[in-house]
Parts: structure tokens; C-alpha cells; sequence
């Protein structure tokens, strides 16, 4: 095995402020959106009183969980010593910090006094898994730098099994808190299940390393760096692996369901009448796990960069599916306020013969989501351009400790 | 401990026959006598206030208590944005009451009722807020600090009753008793500014032709609301989330 | 270097955010006769005047949160009493509020350049109690 060089990210100048200038208008056509928002209130997008997070919670909680899921690359290299990771850590390190700050944006600018931020930094209840939360993101981007520092400083590297051990830990809490923000609400029927924290972080895994994939294979062959297919086979597998687990989950959570006749109703809403969500719901099964698995582990398909590339955007465009039928169609199923009972009328939209509430979401709300990815992707390649993130190669003979 | 409540009520009691000698409606609550005035001690959980809906009383098709709590906690003056829908805007506007009809499943009764904020023991609004701007006064009263209030609506999320409101849109009109402004969420606080000032009733109750709704002091045995719910079988919405609600129904 | 950039990026979404919230009065407003308020006729506030003007809202905070958490509303600090006192009237004898162009409160924010929310929530002027 050669020792490993990194390099800052050489593209040309022209293609590199392209680049930014892109993400930058995106960014900038976000920020508007924000504005907008804020300055009019929340009646220019589509949330009500009964459907209270939209579209920006859908694209937040996904940069959220695909924040702590991009670290395990560098996880799998300090943590379980597998020395083939060990190159891909700091690019892993650096997506977590920017895929996390993208997120928290995103969330933050949809709040109904962002100008209030310090009060939530500085008053805190600490029954609500939300405040924790806050501590946890906070705690994990100087984790994760503290971590990008051991791996990066020569004199730190004895330190970065330990910094890496502490990140593992810390990112596997701050997903159960993630999955706990839904998992803790006991008045929907959609939610109340402890098995959202796991089911979360495997889809941390899942999103995380899906993005990861298309991040590195992107910046490497805009600058020709070469990816051996001993590290894409790897990788690959492991994707196809993590979303197996996230199809698991989701079987078990929904035939866990079936089985007790209280969910029988929220079940039939979203497998069969949910229209939109039922749509959105098989979607993400069918393209979203199915048909990435079946491209990762195709003989021919699972090894060709396009196929690679083709499961990883399934799986995050699947994943977007997925948190828009767990956030929207779970707050948009009535609540079951009367048992034995049909809402017949109504003042407050309670759900009249358990019709579902409505959403349509506004055209600001997804800009703003879409600014969160833009801010991600933008902090991630000025990062790599200024400093030492990305190996000079990722051949075979570079990574495999066995290579002849 | 006793004794000195006892003493406390009979001293309220001679208080109450010397000042409310003019006043001759009915139910006069001996506190709310030594309180005529706006309150100058913090509130303590001596009391517990609480609605009881009488479901049999409520009319099908009246809507009093909520244009009367509309009125009271301005919510009359909101209006809606220039170019907003209104199908939508239907959807955004607070609601601190509504009325609701519900039908039996096996047996096809229909039942009316109001339905508002149930003033939970333990709210579920106020454990998941993260700044603590969703509370519970001493008295029993849950409601939100809105100087705290970051407008997240994690409470909306979790509240069982889908009792709160956000506020969508710029507030031009308000009303001094009931502040009120976009991005902060809200709910019935059973008439709070009326508490404090000593008053005896919610704008809810005082609407309610039929005498459906009764608020009072539930730790106090010789309140009507506790002789009333001592005499009625009542129930708890969602009881089976052990909430110890503060609103309680009879004849549902 | 790159968290740095992040912070900068949030700080400026957030200032342009709060420079749109921040509250300005409301506008074409008939201003106050002079002397139409009851502080007008009244020698002192509840506290002399210099302390009241660098002290007023430590006062009203104050009141702010004993009067939401603990009820209490018998006191001379409160954000309705000093909008009580200090609403002048216009040439009709209808009240102007306080955060209008030129009114007591505005007047002095302004010419101190000192932004403050308290109207975006908080009645301006008095109104009839609900009740």
C-alpha cells in the first residue's frame, strides 16, 4: 500500500467559480425565498395549522440525517479500522460538518422568529428532545472538526481513533434525536413508534453514503483523479447493504402496524388511499430501495460508474419521498381525537369522516430546501479547493492493502 | 394546614357577605370576591381552573361560544392577507374554539361540543417546547410566553386536541387584553386577563345560552364546576393518554 | 476558514431578515394634539423622568414575565399602563398609537435609532377590554 497524498480540489479557475457561481445563485434565490417568507408570514406557503412543518422540514430533517450517515465513511476507517476507508475520512468529516450546517439553515429559516435564534441558545427546556437537539448538532460539528483535525494534522493522527470513536458515538445520539423529534409524539398516529430512532439512523446510512458516492465521484472525475474499482466496489456494496436495512425498517414498521387494528386507518391511508402520499410512499419502496439494490448488486450495472451513480440519486431522491410521507402525511392523517366515533362537522378541519388535511406546497418552500442542499454542496467544494480533503488518487494500487 | 384554610375561607366568607351585599347573581365565588381587584400576588396552585362541557346542552348548529371567544381574544380583527386564497387562509387563521359534531359509530348518535385547549396536567406542548415558552401557570392554566416563543410549532405537532394556532400573518389590529403577533403560536388560556382581574367567568361560558360550558376552580369542593362533576359521570378526551385534562365532558 | 464562511453566510440571511421584520409604526396617521395624553397632566411617571428614560424597559420586562407567568397585572410598570398614559388623541378625540411617526414612543426611538418589537404583538393604543 502507497502512501497516501491529498491535494486541494485543482479544477480550473474558470470551472471552479462556475461552479460556485451556480450554487451561489441557488443560494441566493433561497435566501430570497426566506425573505419572503419572513417578511409576509407563513400564509405565502402552503403550511396550515394542521399541517405545521412542510417542505422545508422535509429537505432539513434529510440534510440532518444524511449529515451524521456522511461521517460513517470516515467512521468505518478509524472506528473498525478498515484501512481501505482511510483515505475517504476527511472528505467524509467535511460533508458531515456542511450537509449539517445546510440543515440547520434551512430549519432555522422557516422558523416563525428566526431573529429569535438566541433565545433558543439561551433558553432551554430540557424535557424537549429539541433543545437537546440543539446541543447535539452544536456538539457535533466541533466533534467532527475536532475529528477533521486529527486526521488532517500529522501530529494529531495518534488522536483520530479516539476523536472518531467519540464522533461515532455522538453521531449515532444525534439521529436517535433526530428520529426521537417524531418518535416521542404520542398524539399521531403516524409517529408514537420507538422504532423511529433506529429507523432513522439506517437511514442516515443509507442518504449519508449516497451522497457521499456522488460528491466523490463528481469532484474526481471533474479534476481526472482516478477511482479504483476496488474502492467503488466497496463502497457500492456497502450503499446497497445500507438501503436493504432501510427497506427492512420500513417493512417492519408498516407489518408492525398492520397487525394492531388501532393503525389499520393510518396504514390504509398511506399503503392504499393516500393518494399523493400512497404515490409518494411506493415510490420510495419500489424506487427509492427496490431498484437501487437491484442496480448496485447487478453484475454488469452495480460496476459501471453510471449505475453507481443512477442508485445513489434513487436513493436520495427516494429518501426526499420518504420524509415527505413520514413528516407531511403524518401530520396531514386526522388525529384520532374520538375512538368509536366519525367526525361529522367540524370548525378546525379535525378531519371530517377521517378525510386527510390538506397541502400543497409553495414554490418558496422548496427553493428554501433547495438552498439547504446548495449551501451544503458550495461549503463542501470551497472546503476541498482551499484545503487537503481529497486523496490524488483513489486507484487500486493507492487503496488496497493487498494490491500486488 | 387545615385548619387554616378553614380559617382562611370563613374570614373570605364574612369579607364576601360585607362587600358583595349588591351582588346578587347567582354562584359568586368567595376568591374571586377577595380578588375584584387586578391581581397583585403571584397565582398558586390553591386553585385549578377548568371547563366541564355539558354535551346534552350544546345546540347543533350554534356557534356562540366562538364568536364570543373570537371577539374576546380578537381574533375578529384578523384579517385576511391581500391576495392570499381563502380556501387556504380558512386553513391559517387561529382558532382558540370550534365546534365539532360527532357520531357514534355503533349506535349513529350525534353528539356537539366545543373543543379547546384541555389545560393538561402534563401537557404534552409544554415538554417538547425548547425554549419553555409553552407553559403551565400554577393555576392550571397551559399557555405560551410568546416573548420566548420561536415559532418551531413542535407544541401544534404534539398536542393531542390540535388546540394551537399559528399566527401566519402580520397582526395590524389587536386588542390590549390579548397581544398577539405573527410567528408565534397560540391557544385558548381560558380567558387569562379575565383570571387576573378577578372576573368569574370565560367570554365562552358568559355566550352559552344553554349553560353547555362551566368554568371554575376544580380544588375547590364548593365550587359548582367540582359539585357539578361530583354529581355527573365525565370523561376525559383521550384519557388513555393520561394527561389529567383540565376540560372535562359529560354525555359524550 | 470554512465554518467561517458558513457563519458569515448565515449572519447576513439573518440581519437582512430581521432589517425586513423589524417594526415600523403605522403610517399617515393624524398625530396627537399636544397635551392630549394623561401623562400631559401629570407632574412625574412612576419613577423620575431621567431614570424612566434610560430604565423604561428593564421595568416593562420585568413586568413582562411576572405578569405572564405569575398573573400579576397590579403594578405601575406595565406595558398597558404606559400606553394607557402616554396615547395622545387626535383633532377627533380618537386615539393615536404610540408607535406612530412622531408619538411618544416613536419619537424618541427614532431619533435614538433604537429598534424596539413590542407593537408587532402589543395593542398601540388602548382598547376596550375584551370583556
Amino acid at each position: 500500500m502507497k502512501k497516501i497524498l491529498y491535494r486541494e480540489w485543482g479544477i480550473s479557475g474558470p470551472q471552479y467559480w462556475g461552479l460556485l457561481a451556480i450554487l451561489g445563485a441557488v443560494i441566493a434565490v433561497a435566501g430570497f425565498s426566506a425573505l419572503y417568507m419572513e417578511h409576509n408570514g407563513h400564509w405565502v406557503t402552503g403550511m396550515t395549522n394542521q399541517v405545521v412543518w412542510g417542505t422545508p422540514h422535509v429537505f432539513a430533517i434529510f440534510l440532518i440525517v444524511a449529515a451524521s450517515g456522511a461521517l460513517n465513511v470516515a467512521s468505518i476507517g478509524s472506528v473498525f479500522g478498515q484501512k481501505m476507508y482511510k483515505p475517504l475520512g476527511r472528505l467524509s468529516g467535511l460533508l458531515a460538518i456542511t450537509l449539517l450546517v445546510g440543515g440547520l439553515l434551512v430549519l432555522v429559516l422557516d422558523l416563525g422568529q428566526p431573529s429569535r435564534l438566541i433565545v433558543a441558545m439561551t433558553t432551554y427546556n430540557f424535557k424537549s428532545i429539541f433543545a437537546w437537539n440543539i446541543y447535539l448538532y452544536v456538539g457535533f460539528l466541533a466533534i467532527v472538526a475536532v475529528y477533521l483535525f486529527t486526521m488532517m494534522e500529522r501530529k494529531m493522527n495518534p488522536y483520530s481513533r479516539a476523536a472518531g470513536f467519540f464522533a461515532f458515538i455522538w453521531r449515532l445520539i444525534l439521529t436517535t434525536g433526530t428520529g426521537s423529534i417524531f418518535g416521542f409524539l404520542v398524539a399521531r398516529q403516524g409517529y408514537d413508534a420507538a422504532l423511529m430512532a433506529p429507523m432513522f439512523i439506517v437511514m442516515s446510512f443509507a442518504y449519508g453514503l449516497a451522497v457521499y458516492l456522488l460528491v466523490l465521484m463528481f469532484t474526481f472525475k471533474l479534476e481526472g483523479r482516478v477511482l479504483g474499482d476496488k474502492i467503488m466496489g466497496r463502497l457500492k456494496n456497502l450503499l446497497g447493504v445500507f438501503v436493504a436495512a432501510v427497506f427492512y425498517f420500513t417493512a417492519v414498521y408498516h407489518l408492525t402496524n398492520l397487525y394492531g387494528t388501532e393503525n389499520h386507518a393510518y396504514e390504509a391511508f398511506i399503503l392504499r388511499d393516500g393518494g399523493i402520499y400512497t404515490q409518494l410512499f411506493w415510490a420510495s419502496v419500489i424506487g427509492g430501495m427496490l431498484l437501487p439494490m437491484g442496480i448496485l448488486f447487478h453484475p454488469a450495472l452495480g460496476k459501471s460508474h453510471g449505475g453507481v451513480i443512477g442508485a445513489s440519486v434513487l436513493v436520495i431522491l427516494g429518501g426526499l419521498a420518504s420524509m415527505y410521507v413520514i413528516v407531511i402525511a403524518g401530520q396531514a392523517f386526522p388525529m384520532a381525537m374520538f375512538p368509536d366515533k366519525t367526525i361529522i362537522e367540524t370548525g378546525f378541519f379535525d378531519g371530517v369522516n377521517g378525510a386527510a388535511a390538506g397541502y400543497i406546497p409553495s414554490m418558496a418552500e422548496f427553493l428554501l430546501g433547495i438552498g439547504g442542499i446548495a449551501i451544503a454542496l458550495l461549503a463542501t467544494f470551497v472546503g476541498i479547493r482551499l484545503l487537503r480533503f481529497l486523496p490524488m488518487s483513489l486507484a487500486d494500487e493507492v487503496v488496497d492493502p493487498h494490491h500486488a | 394546614m387545615q385548619k387554616v384554610d378553614q380559617k382562611r375561607r370563613d374570614f373570605v366568607s364574612v369579607a364576601a357577605k360585607a362587600t358583595a351585599a349588591t351582588v346578587v347573581a347567582p354562584g359568586v365565588f368567595l376568591q374571586s370576591v377577595a380578588q375584584a381587584a387586578p391581581r397583585a400576588e403571584p397565582v398558586t396552585d390553591d386553585v385549578r381552573y377548568g371547563l366541564l362541557i355539558d354535551t346534552t346542552k350544546c345546540a347543533d348548529g350554534c356557534n356562540d361560544c366562538v364568536a364570543a371567544c373570537d371577539q374576546e381574544n380578537g381574533i375578529d380583527q384578523l384579517l385576511k392577507p391581500e391576495g392570499a386564497s381563502d380556501a387556504l387562509w380558512e386553513q391559517q387563521k387561529p382558532r382558540w374554539i370550534r365546534k365539532v359534531k360527532v357520531q357514534d359509530n355503533l349506535t349513529g348518535k350525534q353528539t356537539d361540543m366545543p373543543v379547546m385547549c384541555q389545560h393538561c396536567e402534563h401537557p404534552p406542548c409544554v415538554d417538547v417546547c425548547p425554549t419553555g415558552a409553552s407553559f403551565r401557570r400554577e393555576d392550571g392554566i397551559v399557555m405560551v410566553d410568546r416573548h420566548t416563543c420561536i415559532g418551531c410549532r413542535y407544541c401544534m405537532m404534539a398536542c393531542p386536541y390540535k388546540a394551537r394556532s399559528f399566527i401566519h400573518e402580520n397582526v395590524q389590529s389587536k386588542t390590549t387584553v390579548a397581544p398577539r403577533g405573527k410567528g408565534c403560536v397560540e391557544s385558548c388560556n381560558l380567558c387569562v386577563h379575565r383570571r387576573d382581574n378577578g372576573e368569574k367567568s370565560t367570554a365562552c361560558q358568559d355566550a352559552c345560552s344553554e349553560g353547555a360550558i362551566l368554568f371554575g376552580d376544580l380544588k375547590d369542593p364548593d365550587s359548582k364546576i367540582s359539585m357539578a362533576l361530583a354529581e355527573k359521570s365525565t370523561v376525559q378526551l383521550r384519557a388513555d393518554l393520561k394527561l389529567n385534562t383540565g376540560v372535562r365532558y359529560s354525555g359524550i | 476558514m470554512l465554518k467561517l464562511a458558513n457563519l458569515g453566510i448565515l449572519l447576513v440571511l439573518m440581519s437582512l431578515s430581521f432589517v425586513v421584520t423589524s417594526a415600523s409604526g403605522p403610517k399617515d396617521v393624524e398625530p396627537s394634539v399636544e397635551g392630549s395624553a394623561k401623562a400631559d397632566k401629570l407632574d412625574v411617571c412612576v419613577a423620575p423622568t431621567p431614570f424612566m428614560r434610560r430604565n423604561h424597559f428593564e421595568l416593562i420586562k420585568h413586568q413582562r414575565d411576572i405578569t405572564v407567568h405569575q398573573g400579576i397585572r397590579l403594578t405601575d410598570d406595565s406595558l398597558a399602563g404606559c400606553i394607557d398614559c402616554h396615547a395622545g388623541k387626535d383633532t377627533h378625540g380618537h386615539f393615536v398609537p404610540v408607535n406612530a411617526k412622531g408619538e411618544f414612543c416613536a419619537g424618541c426611538h427614532e431619533y435614538t435609532g433604537v429598534t424596539f418589537d413590542c407593537f408587532t404583538c402589543h395593542a398601540a393604543k388602548p382598547t376596550k377590554t375584551g370583556s
